[in-house]
């Protein structure tokens, strides 16, 4: 199978895509981060990463299509520079979570689902994101504040909107407008790897790449 | 109440740096894996999982050494730590990743050891970046040291470790649809049997384990699976860990030995009801787990009692809710989310779950209809059979099932409010 045809990518993302493929004894199940990767280079999964995947691990688009379409957090459609997730599921709901939308999505002007005008915002609201006994919880590309309010979800928006942070931290955006916690979260990450598309967890952070 | 912190005793001792290998090994760890492969069998660590006698923590309590017994001896065969944490109200395994990841690569080389794996995989939920980065981390920490690899410490013993990051589909966190999820598939279902013991990862002997199960493996090993098994209730045993959410003073995780009763897990370890409010009801087990009211305040918290109760223990995660609650509202809402997360293979939960939500939505907008209690229970009763607890299935997984407890509860407990709701509609209808 030839690199070639990711010859649009990064180098680092070509070299991540080449140690993937050999992470696991198929390459299928190289499909789930092939995808985050094509998401971080195109902007959003757009059909020429879908192909470009398809093509490394030996499906066709359509099968991998199917496999983008199942899950939430491949968005298939552009998105904001910055994705606000705000929790609706019972735990934050039963602490005032649909307060902390309505704020999100006035400030933000995008309405649940959508994008602001400027593309500076996505919002939506998600299920449950395991941050319960820090509830109301809200991401920024997937990046996690807890105990937010009304308030301080508003005053998170604008702070993107002015700030415009080329990197979203968790432990920042805590200590700024989060509260209550579900645990003690320890000592900062010494290098909270964050990329614009979201859960780039152990492929390696665009941060450090220079992409962002 | 005295007894061993086994998962959360580092973390708590070292806020600071409890997720690193320097601290991890200053604190005893990697000693008894270095002991394992130096100079047991696999035999005597499965052995010694079988005396601890070791509740699966992910949601069915399923013993875990019975399970490994059940690996079918053809090779090869995988491990995969189930890190897919979602279900509504829980949040102990992010705790454990994120703090003390190395306990748990600890424990997944003490497990592919006795279990003859040579390659594990941890299939983390998408929506846990900063977990997944310290489990990454860790796992390249015990690469360097050698732990991880060929010929680990000249045991002969090899073993590789993939870190997968999920989608974002709860579905996942079922054991076959995350088998498929790590195959590159859709998150569905597989029929059972077989069992992924027999037929899992790549249709080879598979064995799939929670995080905070795999993460007691090291204690259970340094100390003897008969430790393990003193601690706790008779019939569940150890500690566990619990994800205390809703209107609590103190929400948050917390580790407590299993056999407290209710009321003390919810009074004293979560300090009691927000402003001094009275107690509605809580859901004692995650979303899918029918509910409790003060009534059993005095039940234990333990597999059996809790089942014998109506309910079960499920994830660890008790949501709890206090007098002002609108019960129709807390209801709808966990519908709502089986009904986001349904995979759609089963008609009775693709179309039940979709049902239900929107019926209780039309509740919940002043447009209920006095059918509606039973028209709510008839479509119960076609995607759980019965209504019974443990339910009766249509449906390949229990996703389908699930929606239906808060229906029930709300119908076993509160139908008085329930049936006030509707009536509110109709008189604004006939206004």
């Amino acid at each position: 199978m030839s690199m070639a045809v990711i010859s649009d990518w990064s180098g680092p993302n070509q070299e991540r895509a080449r140690r993937l493929l050999d992470s696991y004894p198929e390459k299928r199940s190289a499909v789930m981060p092939l995808l985050y990767l094509a998401s971080l280079e195109h902007g959003y999964l757009d059909a020429p990463g879908m192909t470009q995947v398809a093509e490394l691990t030996g499906l066709t688009s359509a099968q991998v299509q199917s496999v983008a379409s199942f899950y939430t957090m491949y968005k298939r459609d552009h998105v904001g520079k910055y994705l606000v997730s705000v929790c609706t599921s019972i735990s934050c709901f039963l602490m005032g979570a649909d307060d902390v939308l309505a704020a999100i999505e006035e400030e933000s002007t995008s309405p649940d689902g959508s994008t602001s005008a400027d593309g500076t915002f996505s919002v939506e609201h998600v299920e449950c994101i395991g941050a319960c006994g820090g509830a109301p919880a809200v991401q920024v590309n997937y990046e996690l504040i807890e105990g937010v309010t009304p308030e301080k979800g508003a005053g998170l928006c604008k702070w993107l909107r002015d700030a415009a942070p080329a990197v979203v931290l968790a432990d920042e955006m805590q200590e700024l407008f989060g509260s209550i916690r579900s645990f003690d979260w320890g000592s900062k990450e010494a290098d909270g790897a964050v990329a614009p598309v979201p859960a780039f967890g152990p492929y390696g952070s665009a941060a450090k790449d220079g992409k962002s | 109440m005295s007894f061993p912190l086994i998962l959360t005793e580092r973390m708590t001792q070292h806020p600071s740096d409890s997720h690193l290998i320097q601290r991890y090994e200053s604190t005893g760890g990697y000693s008894v894996m270095r002991k394992a492969l130096g100079s047991l069998q696999p035999a005597d660590v499965i052995e010694q999982v079988k005396t601890a006698n070791i509740q699966g923590r992910g949601g069915a309590a399923f013993p875990a050494g019975i399970k490994w017994g059940f690996l079918a001896p053809a090779e090869p065969r995988y491990l995969v730590v189930n890190g897919d944490e979602s279900e509504p109200g829980t949040f102990k395994d992010r705790q454990l990743l994120e703090r003390d990841p190395h306990q748990l690569v600890e424990g997944v080389i003490l497990s592919s050891f006795a279990l003859g794996v040579n390659h594990a995989f941890i299939y983390i939920r998408g929506e846990y970046p900063k977990p997944a980065r310290r489990v990454q981390q860790a796992v390249e920490a015990a690469y360097e040291k050698g732990y991880l690899g060929q010929n680990i410490l000249g045991s002969g013993f090899d073993l590789d470790v993939t870190v997968h990051l999920g989608g974002g589909a709860y579905i996942c966190g079922e054991e076959t649809a995350l088998l498929n999820s790590l195959e590159g598939r859709r998150g569905e279902p597989r029929l059972k049997p077989p069992f992924p013991a027999v037929e899992g990862l790549y249709a080879k002997p598979t064995i799939v384990n929670n995080v905070e199960t795999i993460s007691n493996i090291p204690w259970i090993l340094e100390n003897g699976g008969a430790a393990f098994a003193a601690i706790g209730d008779e019939n569940s045993v150890g500690t566990r860990m619990f994800s205390l959410s809703g209107h609590l003073k103190k929400p948050g995780n917390v580790e407590v030995p299993m056999g407290l009763t209710w009321r003390e897990l919810i009074y004293e370890v979560g300090g009691g009801i927000r402003d001094d409010r009275e107690l509605k009801c809580w859901v004692p087990g995650g979303a899918s787990a029918p509910w409790f009211v003060p009534e059993h305040l005095d039940t234990k918290v333990t597999k059996d009692d809790v089942a014998q109760a109506g309910s079960m223990l499920g994830s660890g995660a008790v949501i709890v809710m206090d007098e002002t609650t609108n019960v129709v509202a807390a209801a709808h809402r966990i519908v709502k989310f089986f009904a986001h997360e349904s995979c759609g293979q089963c008609t009775p939960c693709r179309e039940g779950t979709t049902w239900l939500e929107r019926i209780l939505w039309r509740l919940l907008n002043g447009a209920g209809r006095p059918s509606d209690i039973d028209l709510l229970l008839d479509v119960c009763d076609g995607i759980s059979p019965g209504l019974a607890w443990p339910p009766k299935m249509t449906t390949i997984c229990p996703l389908g099932p699930s929606a239906v407890s808060p229906i029930t509860s709300i119908m076993t407990h509160f139908r008085d409010e329930v049936e006030a709701m509707i009536a509110d509609s109709q008189e604004v209808a006939n206004a």
